[in-house]
């Protein structure tokens, strides 16, 4: 039930994103939307992982090593998400550093005004 | 017009395939054989008690090197969109914040009385990544969240670049040469089981995993540092 309602906040926020970069004009919108995108994405693959009443697989107090397996989520989309997090945050800082550049040649966000590799 | 209608179809159409997928999706019940597996052997074979930790660091961990690789080529290229050798950013002088606006009394006393908290929080997180919740790259970011409010809090504050890269560096060709060691004394590449495993949960235990969070932390701070001090104004 819950990964379900995860989930389908992951698929919205997608959605959201492909429309934000679809109509939005402004690079810096266009940027967020991505930002968006790629954080539904996320969220999507942590959902998938979820396993029926799991736990975080943490071995501690709480979860003896002997029931582990039967208790615990699947820990290998959220160890893929934690690197998917910081590559997604750095594709952002080249974006964002490519806006700057770009507002510099031509004065304005508005992606309308950057003609060149258009045809 | 037609664009605003093309727009609204495929928005429709990939609502539609969306829907179709968040309701046929049914929760799983148990763990599939590979999570299974790596359950089972994460705590025996490597005495870490954070299942994600190791399988980070030791059976992904030529992954989690290939993506430390795409942090160092993202910061080398913000360096040299933004560098220099490129004209100075035209930005007038009256414009310029850290001249025109300083940042608030209430910015940099929040600064200072924050900046060691968020350091020691980074440390513990780094630390305690093979036993509880945390890591090398989770501690990594919050170091360079302690950069960002630096830099918030007074503009002119220029961090030691060439110590972050040399750190950065170094921390990079330990990480490689641990590998390597791993290779020669254990059985691959990246073989964490070069130190005796310790205790189950003790601080000291799981071989190298502790060492290699640390560099794995020192490593992304330093790379997420110079990728903030890239976009100085």
């Amino acid at each position: 039930m819950i990964s379900s309602i995860v989930l389908t906040t992951g698929l919205l926020l997608i959605l959201i994103g492909s429309w934000g970069i679809l109509t939005h004009r402004n690079i810096l919108r266009i940027i967020i939307s991505f930002s968006l995108m790629g954080t539904g994405t996320h969220i999507i693959i942590v959902a998938i992982g979820y396993v029926k009443n799991g736990t975080a697989p943490i071995i501690d107090r709480t979860l003896d090593l002997s029931e582990a397996t039967s208790r615990v989520v699947d820990p290998i989309p959220s160890a893929l998400v934690v690197t998917a997090i910081v590559i997604g945050m750095a594709v952002t800082a080249v974006m964002l550093a490519y806006t700057i550049r770009l507002y510099d040649s031509k004065k304005t966000l508005s992606i309308d005004a950057f003609t060149e590799s258009k045809w | 017009m037609i664009r605003r209608l093309s727009i609204v179809v495929a928005i429709a159409a990939f609502g539609l395939i969306f829907a179709s997928l968040a309701i046929s999706y049914t929760e799983q019940q148990s763990l599939r054989p590979l999570a299974e597996s790596y359950v089972r052997r994460v705590p025996q074979e490597l005495g870490a008690p954070n299942i994600i930790t190791g399988i980070l660091l030791t059976y992904r961990a030529f992954d989690t090197l290939g993506e430390v690789a795409v942090l160092f080529m993202v910061a080398a290229s913000v360096g040299l969109v933004l560098g220099a050798g490129h004209p100075p950013r035209s930005v007038s002088s009256e414009d310029r914040p850290d001249e025109a606006w300083p940042s608030s009394e209430i910015v940099q006393s929040g600064a200072q009385i924050l900046v060691p908290l968020i350091s020691i929080f980074a440390a513990y997180i780094i630390m305690n990544g093979h036993l509880s919740a945390g890591g090398g790259f989770q501690g990594g970011a919050v170091i360079a969240s302690c950069v960002l409010l630096m830099l918030l809090a007074y503009p002119q504050y220029q961090p030691n670049l060439e110590f972050l890269s040399i750190a950065e560096s170094m921390a990079g060709a330990l990480f490689v040469l641990a590998g390597i060691a791993g290779l020669i004394v254990a059985g691959s590449f990246l073989d964490t089981r070069i130190l005796p495993l310790g205790q189950f949960g003790a601080f000291f235990s799981a071989g190298t995993i502790p060492v290699l969070s640390v560099l794995l932390g020192v490593k992304v701070g330093c790379e997420l540092s110079v990728i903030l001090d890239g976009f100085r104004p």
